[in-house]
C-alpha cells in the first residue's frame, strides 16, 4: 500500500471507524484469549476434538447445501430470499408424514432403506420445490421491478406464511423421522468414532455438490442461469426466457434446501413447522460467509460456520469461563453473521460483488 | 391482464382453480372447522363458511374484469363457471374422507370438516349443495364486478362492514347489554350473532349512507376546503377536544376486558409508532426492534422488583426515564455497527442483533442478573397518589399518556427539518447525502428515538404483566409490529393505531383468530405489497408521491387496479 493513501485513511478515520475497530478489536481480544485459556486448560481430549470437527463437518455439509439456495437467487434477483428455510421445512414434513411415517409403520424402510430413502429424497425435493415456485410467482415475480425492500417484506410475509400454514397441515407437536437400523452405529476411523450418519451426509453433500456444478456451468439452462444473473436486460435480447430461468433458478435452490432437509431429518431424527428458520437464517450467513451469489462460496461458507458453531463453544467460550457455553450456539453464528455483515459483506471468498449489486 | 374480444374457457378454469386450491387450503389447515363456531348471522352465516367461500366470489370478481368488453353475461358466466370449478378441489377432498381416513395425516380434516363441506347432509346431495353455492357465490362476485362504480362501492361498503359487526357481534351485544338493557340488544342480536333481518337493515343503511357519501362527500369536503382559516381550526379544535373526551372516557364504555385488550392494543400501538420511525421515516427496516422492547421491560423489572432479582426497588415514575435512557443507549449502540449497511443486510444483521439478546437473556451466563427463563417476577403496577393501578381501567391511563406522548413527538418529528432529513434518507441515501444531510447523526437520531418508544412500551409492559420472561420477547414481536406498521401504512400515524387495532385487538378478542394469526400476517404482508403499498390509511406524503406516479405513467401492476378498493 502506498504512503499517500495510508496517510488518507488516517485522515480520514472518524468517530465512527474508531468505534467499529474497538469493536473488533474486542471481539478478537476475546476469541484469542478464550481460545489460550481453553488450550492451557484444555478440558476436551483430542478425540472429543477430532469429534466436533466431524460434527461440525457434517452440520456444516447441510449449511452449505442451504445455502446454495440463497446464493443462487441472490445472484439473480439480488434479494435475500427469507423463505428460503421454509423451502427447507416443507418438503422432509411432508416426506415424514406421507411417506416415512407409513413406510417405517409396514416395515418396508427395514427391508428397502435405499430405496424408501430415494423416495423420500425425491418426494422432498419435489414438494420443496413446488413451494418455491408458488412463493416466487405470488410473491417475488410481480414485485420485481419494485424497491428493495418490498420484496424482502413479502418474503418476510411468504416465510411466517407458510410456517403456520404447514402447522396448519400437520400439526404443531414435533414429528420422529423413523430410525433407519442400516445407518446406525459408526465407523472407527484413527482411533476415534465417526457415526454413519455423518458419513452419509458429508457423502451425499460432495455427490450433490458436483452435479450441481455440472449443471451450472455445463449445460445450457446452466448457463441461462448464470447469463441472468450477469444482466437481465441482455440476457433476454439473447433469447433467454427470463422469467423461466428465474423460477429454475428458485427450483434449483428449493431442491438443494430439499436434499438438506433430508439429510437434516436423518442425522436429527425430528421434524416440525418451525425447523426451517434458525437452519434458514445459519444457511443464509454461511452464504454471505462465503460471499453471496458464489456458489464454491456457499459451500466454503457452510463448512466454515458448521465447524466454527460447534467448535467454538468448547474453544472459546469456555475458556472464557461461561457456564453451559452449549447453550450460546446460535449466539456464535449470529454474531458470526453480523460480524461479517459489518466488517465483509463481500465474505470470504467474495468475489463478484460490486458496488452495484452490493 | 387485458380484455379478450373472444370467449375464452381457460380463464374462468385457472381462476377457478386458483380459488379452489385456496379453498381447499383454508379447509385442511382447519379455518373452515374452527371459525364455523363463530356465526356471523344467527343460523345463516358462520365464519368459516365466509372464509370458504371469500376466495371464490373474490375470484369471480377479478375475473369478471377479464371478460370481453360490453357483454355483460359473458362475465356473469365467467364468474359462474369459476364458482363451479372452484368446488372441484374441496368435494375431491370430502369424497377422499369417504375411502380412507385422511385425518392420520391431515390433522385437522376431522368428520366435523366433511359436514361442514357437505352442509350436513349426504354425500350426492350435500355435494351437489356445495356446487351450487360455489357457484351462485362465484356468479354474485362477477355480478359485483359488473355493477356500475357507483353501486359497487357502497355496496362493499356494507357487506364489509356488516360482517364486521357480525364478527364482533358477541362483545357489541354484551357492552350493548350493559348499556340499554337486553330487550334493544335482542332486536339486533340473536344469540350470539346478528339475527338475519337486523344484518340486512343494518346491510341497507350502511350501503345506503356510503352511496349517499360518495354523491355528496366532494361536496362537503370542498366546503370545508373554502371555509377561512379561523373557521378550519376552530373545528379542528372542536374534533380534537371530541377525539380526547372519547379517549378519556373510553374504559368506561368498554368494561375491564375490552379495556385490557385496549392496553395491549395501544402497547403494540406504541412500539409502532417507533418503528415507524426507523422503518416508515427513515427507512432502515430494523427486524430486532423487539430487543428495545425487551431492554425496557428488564430494565423496568430490575429496577422495580421486590422480588430477589430486583436491585433498586424504585417506583415505576423514577424507573420509567431510566428505562427509556437505558433504551435509547442501546439504540445508538446497536445503531452505530450497521450505519453503513442498507436494506436487506440491515434487516438480517437487526434480526441476528435480536436474536442474540434474546439467546443471552435465555442463558446459564445471565441467569444471575435477569433470572434465565424464570424471568423476573414481583414488578409492582405503577401507583398515582398511593393507589396502585391494578385495574386494567385505570392502568390505560398511564398506556394512554405513553402514547399521546409519542404521537406528538412523531407528529412535531415528521413536519420538522429532521423528519424531512429521514424522508430524503429514505428515499435515496447518496443523494441526501450530496444535499448536505447528516446521514450518521439522522440515522442514530431515528434508531434512538425508535428505541426510546419501545423502552417505553416495553417498561409500561413489564409492569402491565407484573413479570417478564424471556420467551416473550421473540421474533415474533418484531414481525407483529412491522405488520401493524406496514398494514396501516408505513409513515403514517393513524395507520400504525389503526393497525394495532386490527392486527393485535382482532386475534386477541378472537380466540380462533389467535391461532392463525402469524399465518394471516404472512398473507397480509404480501397482499398489502401486491395490491396496497401504501397501506390502508396511507400518510398524506406517500399519498401524494403515488397520486404523482399515477399521473406520469400508468400503473405498473394491473392488480392494483384489479383489488377491490376497501376505503
Amino acid at each position: 500500500m502506498q504512503i499517500p493513501a495510508v496517510r488518507e485513511r488516517l485522515q480520514n478515520i472518524d468517530f465512527i471507524d474508531l468505534i467499529l475497530w474497538i469493536f473488533r478489536a474486542v471481539i478478537i481480544l476475546l476469541v484469542v484469549w478464550g481460545t489460550i485459556a481453553a488450550i492451557i486448560d484444555n478440558p476436551y481430549s483430542t478425540s472429543q476434538w477430532i469429534n466436533f470437527i466431524v460434527f461440525g463437518i457434517a452440520q456444516g455439509s447441510m449449511y452449505a447445501l442451504i445455502a446454495i439456495g440463497y446464493t443462487l437467487v441472490y445472484g439473480v434477483l439480488f434479494m435475500i430470499n427469507f423463505a428460503h428455510g421454509e423451502f427447507f421445512m416443507s418438503g422432509i414434513l411432508t416426506a415424514t408424514v406421507f411417506l416415512a411415517g407409513p413406510m417405517a409403520a409396514s416395515g418396508f424402510m427395514e427391508r428397502q432403506p435405499v430405496i424408501s430413502l430415494l423416495i423420500i429424497l425425491i418426494v422432498s425435493m419435489l414438494v420443496s420445490i413446488a413451494v418455491a415456485l408458488v412463493t416466487e410467482r405470488v410473491a417475488y415475480r410481480p414485485l420485481r421491478k419494485a424497491p428493495r425492500l418490498v420484496p424482502l417484506i413479502t418474503a418476510i410475509g411468504a416465510s411466517f406464511f407458510w410456517q403456520y400454514f404447514f402447522r396448519g397441515l400437520y400439526g404443531s407437536q414435533s414429528i420422529p423421522f423413523p430410525q433407519i437400523q442400516a445407518l446406525q452405529g459408526s465407523f472407527s476411523l484413527l482411533g476415534t468414532q465417526i457415526l454413519k450418519t455423518q458419513v452419509l451426509v458429508v457423502v451425499v453433500t460432495i455427490i450433490v455438490l458436483i452435479g450441481l456444478n455440472f449443471f451450472i456451468m455445463r449445460t445450457k439452462t446452466g448457463k441461462a442461469i448464470r447469463a441472468v444473473a450477469e444482466d437481465k436486460d441482455v440476457a433476454a435480447l439473447m433469447g433467454i426466457d427470463v422469467d423461466r430461468t428465474i423460477a429454475i433458478t428458485f427450483a434449483t435452490g428449493a431442491s438443494m434446501a430439499g436434499v438438506a432437509a433430508v439429510l437434516y431429518a436423518v442425522v436429527f431424527r425430528q421434524v416440525q413447522f418451525f425447523m426451517g428458520f434458525i437452519p434458514g437464517i445459519k444457511a443464509f450467513t454461511a452464504a454471505v460467509l462465503g460471499g453471496i451469489g458464489s456458489v464454491p462460496g456457499a459451500a466454503v461458507g457452510g463448512l466454515f460456520l458448521g465447524m466454527f458453531e460447534s467448535v467454538g463453544p468448547a474453544l472459546f467460550l469456555q475458556g472464557l469461563g461461561i457456564p453451559a457455553a452449549h447453550q450460546l450456539k446460535d449466539v456464535i453464528a449470529f454474531t458470526m453473521l453480523v460480524l461479517v455483515l459489518i466488517f465483509r459483506p463481500q465474505g470470504i471468498v467474495g468475489e463478484r460483488l460490486g458496488e452495484k449489486k452490493a | 391482464m387485458f380484455d379478450d374480444d373472444r370467449f375464452n374457457l381457460r380463464r374462468p378454469i385457472n381462476h377457478g382453480l386458483i380459488a379452489g386450491v385456496i379453498a381447499l387450503s383454508v379447509s385442511a389447515i382447519g379455518m373452515v372447522d374452527l371459525f364455523a363456531q363463530r356465526q356471523l348471522i344467527t343460523g345463516v352465516l358462520t365464519l368459516g363458511q365466509l372464509i370458504l367461500f371469500l376466495a371464490m366470489a373474490i375470484l369471480g370478481f377479478m375475473v369478471a374484469s377479464k371478460s370481453p368488453r360490453g357483454k355483460a353475461w359473458t362475465g356473469l358466466i365467467y364468474g359462474l363457471i369459476t364458482g363451479l370449478v372452484a368446488a372441484v378441489p374441496p368435494a375431491l377432498l370430502v369424497l377422499l374422507a369417504q375411502v380412507f381416513n385422511v385425518r392420520q395425516f391431515l390433522v385437522n380434516v376431522s368428520p366435523g370438516l366433511i359436514r361442514l363441506l357437505t352442509f350436513d347432509r349426504d354425500i350426492p346431495q350435500g355435494l351437489v349443495l356445495l356446487f351450487a353455492i360455489s357457484g351462485v357465490v362465484g356468479l354474485a362476485g362477477a355480478g359485483l364486478q359488473l355493477l356500475p362504480a357507483s353501486f359497487r362501492r357502497p355496496i362493499l361498503n356494507g357487506l364489509a362492514w356488516t360482517l364486521v359487526i357480525g364478527l364482533l357481534s358477541e362483545i357489541l351485544s354484551q357492552r350493548l347489554r350493559t348499556f340499554f338493557g337486553s330487550e334493544i340488544t335482542g332486536l339486533i342480536f340473536q344469540g350470539r350473532a346478528l339475527g338475519l333481518s337486523a344484518a340486512l337493515i343494518l346491510f341497507f343503511l350502511i350501503t345506503a349512507i356510503a352511496g349517499v357519501w360518495q354523491r355528496r362527500g366532494d361536496s362537503v369536503k370542498s366546503r370545508y376546503a373554502q371555509m377561512n382559516p379561523g373557521q378550519r381550526r376552530r373545528i379542528g379544535f372542536g374534533a380534537m377536544v371530541l377525539g380526547i373526551l372519547v379517549l378519556v372516557i373510553l374504559p368506561n364504555l368498554l368494561g375491564t376486558y375490552l379495556s385490557e385488550v385496549m392496553n395491549n392494543v395501544l402497547i403494540f400501538a406504541l412500539m409502532g409508532l417507533g418503528l415507524n420511525i426507523v422503518v416508515g421515516f427513515a427507512g432502515l427496516l430494523d427486524l430486532g426492534y423487539v430487543a428495545f422492547f425487551a431492554i425496557g421491560a428488564y430494565m423496568m423489572g430490575l429496577l422495580t422488583s421486590q422480588g430477589g432479582l430486583g436491585v433498586a426497588g424504585i417506583s415505576f415514575w423514577a424507573a420509567l426515564p431510566l428505562c427509556v435512557a437505558v433504551s435509547v443507549l442501546a439504540g445508538i449502540m446497536l445503531g452505530i455497527p450497521v450505519l453503513r449497511m442498507r436494506g436487506d443486510y440491515l434487516a438480517i444483521v437487526t434480526l441476528g442483533f435480536g436474536e442474540i439478546i434474546r439467546i443471552l437473556a435465555l442463558s446459564d451466563l445471565l441467569k444471575p442478573v435477569i433470572g434465565g427463563a424464570q424471568g423476573v417476577l414481583q414488578i409492582p403496577k405503577p401507583q398515582v397518589f398511593g393507589i396502585s393501578l391494578i385495574k386494567p381501567e385505570l392502568l390505560y391511563y398511564v398506556v394512554l399518556a405513553g402514547i399521546l406522548l409519542a404521537v406528538f413527538i412523531s407528529y412535531r418529528l415528521s413536519e420538522a427539518r429532521i423528519g424531512r432529513q429521514w424522508m430524503a434518507v429514505r428515499e435515496d441515501e447518496d443523494v441526501a447525502e450530496a444535499m448536505g444531510i447528516p446521514l450518521v447523526n439522522t440515522k442514530l437520531l431515528a434508531f434512538a428515538i425508535g428505541a426510546a418508544f419501545a423502552g417505553m412500551a416495553g417498561a409500561i409492559f413489564a409492569s402491565k404483566l407484573t413479570s417478564i420472561f424471556p420467551h416473550s420477547f421473540n421474533l415474533l414481536i418484531s414481525i407483529n409490529v412491522l405488520s401493524l406498521i406496514i398494514v396501516g401504512g408505513m409513515g403514517s400515524l393513524p395507520g400504525v393505531i389503526v393497525g394495532a387495532l386490527v392486527l393485535v385487538g382482532l386475534p386477541e378478542l378472537l380466540r380462533e383468530f389467535a391461532e392463525y394469526r402469524y399465518l394471516m400476517y404472512g398473507v397480509l404482508l404480501i397482499v398489502m405489497m401486491l395490491a396496497r403499498p401504501e397501506g390502508f390509511w396511507p400518510s398524506a406524503a406517500r399519498r401524494r408521491e403515488l397520486h404523482i406516479h399515477e399521473e406520469e405513467a400508468p400503473p405498473e401492476h394491473p392488480e392494483t387496479a384489479a383489488a377491490p378498493a376497501s376505503d
